[in-house]
Parts: C-alpha cells; sequence; structure tokens
C-alpha cells in the first residue's frame, strides 16, 4: 500500500476504541457462549448481539446468564443489576464461574492491561511483585476465565501493553510456549484471538507465539511490529479487515452515548 | 487431627439458634465485632454493599479487621483509610473500572501499610462454599501456572488421587462474621435477596456470626407464604438490623442504583491526593453525621431519589 492511500484510510470517522469494538464484535459467531468481561468485551459481545449475533449469550461474572444489557445503561462493572437486565437466569458468581470449569462456555472475552509473545495477561503488578511500582485491581475473574476456555482478548495496541515477558501472569495464556499450559495443569482453553486497534492476531500451533492474521484497513504489518515489545509472526497470507460500517457504528454509539468505554 | 472441624462446630453450638427474635441497631450490632476478627463482606463491587455496617465498624473504631468479598471496591478504601482494616482478601479491588485505579488502594498496598491478598475470584466462591460446607478444602482446576498461585502458601497444588491430574486445593474460608445486606428480612432473620446473589448463601452459611442489614424488616407471615424466596435460614443469623438505603452509595438490586455523582465526587477528592482525600471523606461523612439518616442527607435527597428511581427501572420490562 502506497503512503497516499494509507493516509487516506487513516482519515476516519471512528476513534481507535470504536474501532477495537466493532473488530472484536465481528470475532463473536451467533449462537456462542459468552463469558464477557466489563469494559470493550461487554460493549463488542452487546454489539454483536445487535448486529449478527441475537442468539449470542452472554454470562458475566456477578452471576448472570444470558443478559441483553440495555442501549445508554452500561454498567460500571459486570456485578451491577445493568447486567441482568432480560436475564435467563441469575445464580451465585461461583456457580457461573463454574460453569466455566464444567465446560459450557465457548468463548471468554477479556481486556487487559499488559501481554506478552504467549498471551499471558498481567493485571496485577507493574514492576516487581513483591514492590511494585503500580498495584493494579487484580485478576477478577480473569484467571478462571482464561484457564478454562478459549479465550478472546481485545485491547490497545502500545509497546508498553505488549511486551516480551509481562511481570507478573496473572491470567495464563500459553504460559512460555509449548506445551507449557498443558504441563502446567491447564488441558482446555487457551489463547484464540487477540485483537486491538491495528490488527487481529492468533497463536503459532507448535510455539505457541503471537502472530498477526488481518491487519485493520491502512495499517502495515511495519506499523504492528513498531508498537510490540516483541518478535511478531505473521502468517503467509495476511487478511485486511473490512473497515466499520456506518451502520456498525451507528449500533455502537447507540450502545455507549456516554463514551464510558469508547473513550 | 479433626479439631478445627470440632472448634467450627462448637462455635455453631453455641449460638443460640432458636426462633427469635434478633433486632437491634447499628451500634449493637457492632459490639458484635472484635477488633482482629475476621470479616466476610457480602454483595460484590458496587452491589449490595452492606455499607451501613462497614460504616458503623469504622464509627466504632473497630481494629485489625481481615476483610473478605468476592471483590472489593471503594468500602475497602474506608476500611484502609481509617485503619480498620490492614490486610483485606478478594480478587479485584479498586472502585471501578470507570474511574480508573483507586489511589488509596495504590496507597496503602505500594507503601505495604495493608495487605491485597489476590486470589482468583472463583477461588473466593470456593473457600467460602467450602468454609459452608464444613469440609477443609475443596479442589479447582485454575490458577495453576500463574503468579497468582506462587504468592499464595495457603493453596496447596496436587495430584488427583483418582485421576493424577494437576489440581488446586483450596482452603475453607470461615470468617467469624459475616455482615450481609438484604432487601428484606423478618425479625428473626430469614433473609430475601433479591437479584444477583454473588456468593452470599455460601458466605454466610461458612461464617461464624451473621449480621444482616435490611432495607426493610417484613413480617414472618410474609416469609412464610413463599419460603423458596428464603435465601439465608434464620438459624444463621445473630443480629437484624433495618437500614433503609444501606448500601449507599453503592446499589441495592431494584430498589437503588449506584449514586454515581457521589462516587464521581468521591473519586476526584481521593484522585487529587489519595491520604488528604480519604481522610477529608472519612471526617465528612462517616465521624461527623450523628446517625445514618443525617449521612443520607449529607448525600442529599436529590441523589437518593435519582438513585431510587434508576433502581426501580429493573422492574419495567
Amino acid at each position: 500500500m502506497t503512503t497516499e492511500t494509507m493516509t487516506r484510510a487513516r482519515q476516519r470517522d471512528y476513534t481507535a476504541s470504536e474501532l477495537l469494538a466493532v473488530m472484536a464484535g465481528r470475532l463473536l459467531e451467533d449462537g456462542q457462549v459468552v463469558f464477557a468481561g466489563v469494559g470493550i468485551p461487554l460493549l463488542a459481545a452487546t454489539l454483536a448481539q445487535r448486529l449478527h449475533g441475537p442468539g449470542l449469550t452472554i454470562l458475566f461474572e456477578g452471576g448472570t446468564i444470558g443478559a441483553f444489557v440495555e442501549p445508554g445503561q452500561l454498567p460500571p462493572s459486570t456485578n451491577e443489576q445493568r447486567c441482568t437486565r432480560r436475564a435467563n437466569m441469575v445464580l451465585s458468581s461461583t456457580d457461573v464461574l463454574l460453569l466455566l470449569q464444567r465446560g459450557y462456555v465457548d468463548i471468554g472475552f477479556m481486556g487487559g492491561a499488559q501481554i506478552d509473545q504467549y498471551g499471558n495477561l498481567n493485571s496485577s503488578f507493574i514492576g516487581d511483585p513483591e514492590n511494585p511500582t503500580t498495584r493494579l485491581p487484580g485478576t477478577g475473574g480473569g484467571n478462571d476465565i482464561s484457564s478454562l476456555t478459549q479465550m478472546i482478548v481485545a485491547m490497545k495496541h502500545e509497546k508498553r501493553r505488549f511486551v516480551e515477558k509481562v511481570d507478573f501472569i496473572t491470567s495464563p495464556g500459553f504460559i512460555r510456549g509449548g506445551t507449557s499450559r498443558r504441563d502446567a495443569g491447564l488441558p482446555a482453553g487457551g489463547m484464540y484471538r487477540v485483537v486491538t486497534d491495528l490488527t487481529v492476531m492468533g497463536f503459532d500451533e507448535q510455539t505457541k507465539r503471537m502472530k498477526v492474521l488481518a491487519l485493520h484497513p491502512g495499517v502495515s504489518l511495519e506499523e504492528v511490529r513498531d508498537n510490540t515489545g516483541f518478535p511478531l509472526l505473521a502468517a503467509d497470507r495476511i487478511e485486511t479487515t473490512e473497515p466499520p460500517s456506518e451502520r456498525e457504528l451507528q449500533v455502537l454509539r447507540h450502545l455507549d452515548p456516554d463514551k464510558l468505554y469508547i473513550a | 487431627m479433626s479439631e478445627a472441624y470440632l472448634e467450627l462446630r462448637r462455635r455453631t453450638a453455641e449460638r443460640d439458634r432458636s426462633l427469635r427474635e434478633k433486632v437491634m441497631s447499628l451500634e449493637e450490632a457492632a459490639a458484635l465485632v472484635k477488633d482482629g476478627d475476621k470479616v466476610g463482606i457480602g454483595g460484590s463491587t458496587l452491589s449490595r454493599t452492606p455499607m451501613a455496617m462497614i460504616w458503623a465498624l469504622i464509627r466504632a473504631g473497630k481494629k485489625r479487621l481481615s476483610c473478605s468479598r468476592s471483590i472489593m471496591s471503594s468500602e475497602g478504601e474506608l476500611l484502609f483509610g481509617s485503619g480498620a482494616s490492614e490486610h483485606v482478601l478478594t480478587s479485584w479491588f479498586s472502585q471501578g473500572i470507570v474511574w480508573g485505579v483507586s489511589k488509596v488502594m495504590r496507597l496503602y498496598t505500594e507503601s505495604k501499610r495493608a495487605r491485597f491478598e489476590e486470589w482468583s475470584h472463583m477461588a473466593v466462591g470456593m473457600r467460602f462454599k467450602a468454609g459452608a460446607m464444613g469440609v477443609p478444602f475443596l479442589p479447582m482446576r485454575s490458577m495453576m501456572g500463574s503468579g497468582v498461585l506462587a504468592r499464595l502458601p495457603d493453596a496447596r497444588q496436587i495430584d488427583c488421587p483418582f485421576t493424577g491430574e494437576k489440581l488446586v486445593l483450596v482452603p475453607a474460608l470461615n470468617p467469624d462474621v459475616a455482615l450481609i445486606h438484604v432487601q428484606r428480612c423478618d425479625a428473626f432473620g430469614n433473609a430475601q435477596m433479591d437479584g444477583l446473589q454473588f456468593m452470599d448463601i455460601d458466605l454466610a452459611m461458612a461464617a461464624n456470626r451473621v449480621i444482616l442489614t435490611t432495607e426493610r424488616i417484613v413480617s414472618n407471615d410474609q416469609i412464610r407464604r413463599a419460603p423458596d424466596q428464603t435465601k439465608i435460614p434464620f438459624m444463621a443469623v445473630d443480629a437484624v438490623v433495618e437500614v433503609p438505603f444501606g448500601c449507599a452509595p453503592h446499589e441495592c438490586y431494584g430498589v437503588y442504583e449506584p449514586f454515581f455523582k457521589h462516587l464521581d465526587m468521591y473519586a476526584e477528592l481521593i484522585r487529587k491526593d489519595p491520604a488528604k482525600g480519604i481522610a477529608h471523606y472519612l471526617d465528612r461523612y462517616v465521624y461527623g453525621p450523628k446517625s445514618w439518616t443525617e449521612y443520607l442527607s449529607l448525600i442529599g435527597v436529590e441523589e437518593m431519589l435519582d438513585a431510587a428511581r434508576r433502581g426501580r427501572r429493573i422492574h419495567d420490562d
């Protein structure tokens, strides 16, 4: 792609967060059971319900099965009454998390503060865990979700977030790659996709290292690599995603008119 | 060998489990909690937080409370900032993502003035569940391979005696006292809960004492007309306190939503200077008012009505 066409594609009428939410929502399929975290995942899953997945079942760690979050009424976490709107059932937090362990969940869907080349996520400590420069809020259900099901992670693509080695493994991806996840006692699940405002990535089957599968319109592989703190693999044929449609952006903005999640 | 288990049963046997009235004031209920107690807190994040009871414990000058909850929000910061607690066991601790990472939590944990012991969300739940079941542990399949497990000397990894698989055993958590807020209960403590239960039923049955606060006390006849709605039985309950808006500024399902303006104000106050901000907040909203009613007046009737209007919307469909 020439510089000129890249520039043209970048003159876009949506923000990075909106792009991320749209691209993340597209990865979900109608009929799936999705365990969603707060923020972009909740928003993207709700967007998918409205667009192509009316039969998408969303679970929240507060104990909800099958919610349809109301436009303009986004919850401040996945533990408030707004998360139960039009749900089929509410049960205890422990019991909804146990659905992951029992195998009822197709996709775990989360954001992340820091991720490494094997998809390990850190949301606990920046710096040395014994003496952190920043104490982050911690795992919540993140560790349970990533330990027990297939994961899609949605996050902003920044070098300080995509690091060679996370300061702390809060939620395990493929740990040290190869068979190390299974060897650690996690035979099920694992990282499936990482979606950012630049790219959609998967993981190499053998080494379990992160791999570029598709680029968003106007984004080059070099740009992705420049914003990543470790060597990225790339698929033989890299796809280009379709830009967000007017309809997608319209529904998304209707869901979050106060820009609670989409800054 | 079975000392701990027999002690747990002894403490239960010693409680008056008869069908008796146990309505009291916040202050009387606070006297049931001792310095150094393990305190289990019901609800999660901004939901059904037993705020009035926590408020009363801070006002009573309690110290060294070891507090556990599925997810901690601003109530954990009040417990740290007031010196009532130096140890919190939870899976996530911050006011809420829309306010960023909480500055008071950071101040206290990073300076090591207080400890935030992090377990996975399911692990916290399984610990309460084991406590409720009267068994010393439960097995589970998450946390392995993570830094979370590596930092927890109280959890054990084993090879399953049946299948040989790796499993994590998490120990029972039996708090000395559980604080739980519900929409309604009778004078005996038969508690009905609407909406999300979180871990409250297991927490109530695991604890050695339960203090219930409630939006309203209803008749025992009303309870008996719908016993399937009773989620915590009277015999597990030691105190009943009627506290309307007892979760404010957090939410109580179907009654009121979070008081967002007040929570924004709190976040802004501690963002500028966490130490001074929390001290100012405690002075004004916890130590200052003469009663819970006066505390609510400080928050203001406009905010209360707005939160209540939003809270009741859940019944609209």
